[in-house]
This record gives structure tokens, sequence and C-alpha cells, in this order.
């Protein structure tokens, strides 16, 4: 006699008048494949956890992004925020697209060059820029956006010995409207500060304002902010032509557009409240066309688009270590996915799905990760099918900051893998090995001598 | 291992617990093993009826029957011993 399909047993108690967040699910999605490749194929190459680029909803992303600026606006140019994610590979791709480099250190600013991105076309940012920093940036016609006091009067000393002219523009934090505000970088509008740096870097010699730039938060839920920032910036351009006839060559909005996921705490999933490009290409374009700016000067507009252009073309893909009751009966599942390696589970409810077709039944389940510590938890609730040991399963939209923020601990970081266009797999991040870490360790002398067990 | 009196459970799976009031939602797997709880079975039993009905491996079977048990006795679903 053929046997039947074996599903393990389940029970569920049944909370009246506690309906569930969601209701209930018809159907229990898997994430099979990727761009066409089977999840288990790319696990039998590359290992679990690892980490996938899709090329081709990478430039997807970008193309919509482009696009909904593009129809709006005569002057465009987008900056691809290397901290979001520096890998060479995913930032050629976004060269590739026209993306200049957008970077906030000496380590990425030398990055940038080495993707071949040229000088004149990598925007400077942050706070913490050496002197030998901003020497280079000057020498090669790099914008430097300015951070603070201190910052200013270093470019005024070091401009005195370099050439050409340094091309700088401020950084302006602003009330936009939203909470927090972010006022620790740049100068302040409304306090008159970035009024007071402009007329100041309009007064040294060897300085060309040519543009002004805010970042005015991430993940920002509502456009309007961005309408508000840019009238903002519009009315200091407008300002500093009237008193100096000089016009200001770019207005730069920095980044901080959504993505679609979902936030700690949010009741209603990301991909249904956050922003479209359409929105925030809306709110800002309107705002510089609308401003007192003459239309033949209109500034062409800088973003530093970072998370919204990255997340959707990144997956996790991992493997469940393991099932577990807890003491109050709870399911809990142990994977091979630590918060090490997944920062953004900090900030986000990721979705996570199965690899395989499994049972349909789903239990309340917390998802944690392998680490020896109790803040490793992928989901704190999350309903979700059993799995067995081994069974794989893909947290989709962590393109951004996961592969820069990631620590290293109790094991290596896994590969990157980026899917191409033609289905092709390609390594673009090795997993780390013990040699890695050996050559970045030194054993003093008197330790090589002897045994370091002692007998 | 017993199941309380008076609880009641229907075919598709509902499961009423008159002491308490609370329900509960089973799937089939869960269902069959109450059944056989009810009819004074022991988990010896209920694994060899299930494994051979079912394309299923013992150890897993046996993990899965024990952990579905450790649920009844969490919801207070079993006579004490
Ligand atoms: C100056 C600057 N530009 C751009 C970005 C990218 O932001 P997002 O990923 O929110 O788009 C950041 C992120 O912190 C930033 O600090």
């Amino acid at each position: 006699m053929e046997k039947l399909r074996y599903e393990r047993p389940i029970i569920n108690k049944i909370k009246a008048g506690v309906p569930d967040k969601y209701g209930m699910q018809p159907k229990i999605p898997v994430k099979s494949e990727i761009d066409g490749i089977p999840v288990k194929e790319i696990v039998e190459k590359y290992g679990s956890p690892v980490f996938v680029i899709s090329e081709k909803t990478l430039r997807e992303t970008f193309q919509k992004a482009n696009r909904a600026f593009q129809s709006r606006y005569p002057k465009v140019q987008f900056a691809w925020s290397y901290k979001t994610n520096y890998l060479d590979a995913v930032c050629r791709l976004y060269h590739d697209e026209g993306s200049w480099a957008e970077v906030v250190s000496g380590f990425e600013y030398d990055k940038a060059l080495s993707n071949g991105v040229p000088g004149n076309k990598i925007i400077f940012n942050g706070p913490d820029k050496t002197d030998e920093d901003l020497k280079k940036a000057i020498e090669n016609g790099s914008f430097i956006h300015v951070d603070h006091f201190d910052e200013l009067y270093s470019l005024i000393r070091i401009s005195q010995n370099t050439t050409p002219k340094a091309k700088v523009a401020i950084r302006v934090n602003m009330d936009t409207g939203i909470y927090p505000k972010w006022d620790r970088f740049g100068f302040n509008y409304e306090n008159g500060e970035a009024w007071n740096a402009i007329n100041r870097i309009m007064l040294a010699e060897n300085l060309e304002l040519v543009g002004l730039h805010t970042h005015i938060g991430t993940y920002m839920m509502t456009a309007n902010a961005y309408a508000v920032a840019a009238s903002k910036l519009a009315e200091l351009a407008v300002r500093t032509n009237k008193k100096f006839n000089h016009s200001i060559k770019y207005i730069d909005m920095g980044g901080g557009f959504a993505s679609k996921n979902t936030l700690k705490g949010a009741y209603l999933p990301g991909k249904d409240t956050c922003p479209s490009f359409d929105d925030y290409a809306d709110a800002i374009t309107s705002a510089l066309i609308n401003s007192e700016i003459a239309p033949d000067q209109l500034p062409t507009l800088f973003l530093e688009t970072g998370r919204a252009l990255i997340d959707d073309a990144g997956y996790l893909i991992g493997s469940v270590l393991a099932n577990k009751r807890l003491s109050n009966a709870r399911r809990a599942k142990i994977l091979d996915i630590g918060v090490n390696i997944l920062f953004t589970s900090f900030w986000y409810e990721h979705e996570v799905y199965p690899a395989q077709e499994s049972s349909q039944q789903t239990e309340d389940t917390t998802l944690y990760g392998p680490l020896c510590m109790n803040i490793d938890v992928i989901r704190e609730s999350i309903q979700f099918p059993t799995l067995k040991k081994g069974d794989l399963v893909v947290i989709p939209r962590v393109g951004a900051y996961n592969m820069t923020q990631w620590m290293q601990f109790i094991t290596y970081r896994p590969n990157v893998v980026l899917i191409d266009q033609n289905k092709k797999m390609h390594l673009i991040r090795k997993q780390e090995s013990l040699k890695v870490f050996k050559e970045q360790e030194l054993v003093p002398e008197f330790l090589l001598n002897e045994k370091p067990l002692k007998a | 291992m017993k199941l309380k009196s008076n609880i009641a459970i229907s075919e598709n799976g509902f499961m009423f617990d008159p002491y308490t009031g609370d329900s509960y939602n089973l799937n089939n797997t869960g269902v069959e093993i109450i059944k056989h709880l009810k009819a004074g079975k022991t988990n010896e039993e209920i694994l060899a009826e299930l494994k051979q009905k079912y394309d299923v491996d013992d150890l897993s079977l046996e993990q899965n029957l024990y952990d579905f048990i450790a649920m009844l006795s969490h919801y207070d679903l079993l006579e004490n011993a």
C-alpha cells in the first residue's frame, strides 16, 4: 500500500477577540528561486548562508528611479551612496548606469577611484575627512561637501597651497517637519548658520561654492519633507545669487527614500505605505521648479539614494539549524543567519520565506540566529510553517547596509553572489577564511617561543 | 498519556475544552493523534499506527509526537498522571 504524505501534528489555540494582525494567510508563499536559479542550487555551490544580488532588479530599480526624475526635471544626476553597499561589483553596476559616486571616508573615496570613477565625479560627504583626504579631493576636482566650520577653515588653509580651486558645497540641516530632526550634520538653516557658511566660502579666494546639499534623514515616509527641504535650499541659492551674483550649479537632496521593508512596530507592511519614486520626484522637482530660481539657471539635481535603490536587489539565503520549543511552549527556530550579518533586523520586520514547499500549517514562531547571544533575534514573531533541519529560507530586501555594516563574529562572513542578467552566477565577495584573520593578527615574539598550552 | 474526558473534537480539526472554554485548531495528523489518545492508545501504539500509514521516518515521527504531546500538556488537556 502506498503511504500517505506526512504532515507533522499541529495544535494552535484559537484566541477569541484577538484577530491576527494580518488575518488568515490563504497560502504560504514559497521563494524557491531567485531570477530563475533554484535557491537549492545557489546553496549547493556557494554554501549557507549566502547573500545574493540580482543584476536585473538592481538595474530595473535604478532605471525606474532615474525615469521618475528625468521625466520631471531637465538635469538629474544620481551618485551611488557607497556606504549603502560598496561591493565593487555593485558599485560598478551603478556606475555603468551612469551614477557618480558619493563617499564619506578616505577608504570609500579610494574605492571609488579604484572602480574607475574620475575624481570630478565623486561627491565627498561626511564629518571625517583628513587633511590628506581634502588635499587629494581638491586636486582631483571632487565635490567637497563641508560639514562644519572646523572643516571649512581646514579647507581654506589647505587650498592656499593647492590647485585648482576647491569645489565645495555645504551640507545644510533644517526643520522639514519630521521627527527626529537630523541637526548634527552640516550647518543649520533656521538659525542662519548655513547662510554664514555660504558667506565665508564666497569670501575665500580658493574655494568655489558649487552646490548646496542636504540629507534630511533615512527611510523618510513622507515625500513632503523633501519639498520643504528643496524649497529651503532653493531659497539659499536665490539669496546667494542676489548678494554675490553667483549661481549655484547643483542642489543635492541626499538619500533617505524609504525601501519597501516594514519598519519594526509598523502596523502595515512597508510595501503598502512607502512613497514611490514618482511621489518623491514630484515633491522635489515641483519645489525646485516653483522656486524663485530663474528657469535658465535651474541647478542640476543630485540624488544620493541608497537603500531604496539596492534593498530589493539583495537576498539572504540561510538554513534551519534546529527547531525548538521555548519554556512557554512557543515555537522557535534557529537559523544560520545571525544579526551580525543581517544588521537591518534591528530596524525591520524582515519577510522570511521557505525555499521549498512546506506544510500549509503555520505557527507563531520566533526566528533566532546562531550567535550565542540573547539579542540574536531575526523575527520576534512570525506566522511560519514548520521546516526541518537543513531546509532553506530566503530573506528578501536585504541589499542595503547589510553588506557594509556586517560584523564578523564567531564565524566567517559569507559569500556574496551576483546573478547576472543572463542568469549566470558570479562570486563577488569570498567567504572569509582563517587565513584572512591570521593575516591581520600579530602574535608578540615572546608568545611564539613557548608552547601555548602548558603541559 | 490520557486526554481529559469531555474534550470534543470535530473531523475538521476544531477542538473544544469545556473545562476552560478554550478552543483549538488542529491539522489532520493532530486530529488523528487525539482520536488515538481518546481510544486509550499508548504512545508506542500511536507511533506504530502512524508509521504504517504515512511516509515518514521513525525519528522525525517520534520527535513530532512528543512535541505535540508536550503542547497538549502545556494547554492542560491531559489527565494528570
Ligand atoms: C550623506 C548621505 N547621503 C546618502 C545616504 C543614503 O541614504 P539612504 O540609504 O537612506 O538613501 C546617506 C545615508 O546615511 C548619507 O548619510
